[in-house]
């Protein structure tokens, strides 16, 4: 696995307080991962802090499962 | 009780009678503050009184670019924003059936789309902080109607939704979201009224008196307060009875 996919991993686990095997690449952060919008929100936010990106609006709404977030930000970074 | 020290406050129309008060409190409770006006001249005036701890950031709220970074601005200013008071507002009045569009729309934009925007700027860091405090001043006219302001008392309306809705969105994250409803209160838009005006509004009102700055200073003191953080979607009327709601 990537490091940014241990990385992303490592913030969904402690943001949702999920246990790791959870987080697999088509777990939506929603319907799996037990998130609410906001947290969908707050998620986005660690991921522009830890990686420095800027995700804008309509993207950020593209990220619905950990495989989207790590596609994304190895494209972004 | 009620101490604000550490706290970051963003007011704007601080340059007005009642947003000058709110600064001066929130300040004597000890919160660095930003103060925020269309005129820096007296604004900079109450940085210079209130000395230390105050920043003068103008800004112009019928400039949708210049409201968006305003909290840019703020937390560059005093490194973040802990409570927001969106205090600002304009008056365009005129009945019904004379009203122009634009009149309507400017209206709304300052009063109801700025504090919309400055909310949303301030969520992001209140949101990490799992703390942060929005008072958003509406009007009694918000609740009652009054002819000749159907503009403003819709925009003082919609700033109550508005409120409600952010309330429920982010309560868990510590962020409380209320409004406050002056009545009459002494600043230079009811210094405009002649003594007939006044004499008639008087009459309704069970205290008898006008309300000052410095009472809805009080409540903007207590709702940004630790203590206020179980209130929150309320909206906090302050007019000496004139409406019981």
């Amino acid at each position: 696995m990537s490091d940014i996919a241990d990385r992303v991993k490592k913030i969904v686990v402690e943001h949702l307080s999920v246990e790791e095997e959870k987080v697999a690449d088509n777990a939506s952060f929603i319907d799996d991962l037990g998130a609410d919008s906001l947290d969908t929100v707050e998620l986005v936010m660690a991921f522009e802090e830890e990686f420095g990106i800027e995700i804008p609006d309509d993207a950020a709404e593209t990220i619905q499962t950990f495989g989207d977030a790590v596609k994304f930000i190895t494209e972004a970074s | 009780m009620f101490d604000l020290t550490g706290k970051t406050a963003l007011i704007t129309g601080a340059s007005g009678g009642i947003g000058g008060e709110i600064a001066k409190a929130l300040h004597a409770a000890g919160a660095t503050v930003g103060l925020s006006g269309t005129r820096t001249e007296p604004l900079e005036a109450l940085a210079a009184e209130l000395g230390e701890r105050a920043h003068v950031l103008p800004c112009n709220l019928s400039d949708a670019e210049a409201v968006n970074a305003l909290p840019k601005q703020a937390i560059e200013a005093m490194g973040g924003i802990d409570i927001l008071v969106n205090n600002a507002g304009i008056t365009r009045d005129n009945i019904f059936m004379r009203m122009s569009e634009d009149e309507w729309a400017s209206v709304l934009e300052v009063n109801l789309t700025s504090t919309f925007r400055l909310c949303k700027g301030v969520l992001r860091g209140m949101m990490k902080a799992r703390w942060g405090r929005i008072i958003n001043i509406s009007s009694i006219v918000g609740a009652t109607g009054n002819p000749g302001q159907g503009n403003y008392a819709a925009a003082k309306a919609g700033m109550v939704g508005m409120s409600k809705s952010l309330a429920y969105e982010v309560a868990t994250r510590g962020i409380t979201v209320n409004a406050i409803a002056p009545g009459f209160i002494q600043t230079a838009m009811t210094d405009k009224l002649n003594d007939d005006q006044k004499g008639a509004i008087l009459g309704q009102i069970p205290s008898g008196r006008m309300g000052t700055p410095e009472e809805i200073a009080a409540a903007v003191l207590y709702l940004a307060s630790a203590e206020a953080g179980y209130v929150t979607g309320t909206t906090l009327h302050v007019n000496g009875g004139m409406a019981m709601l």
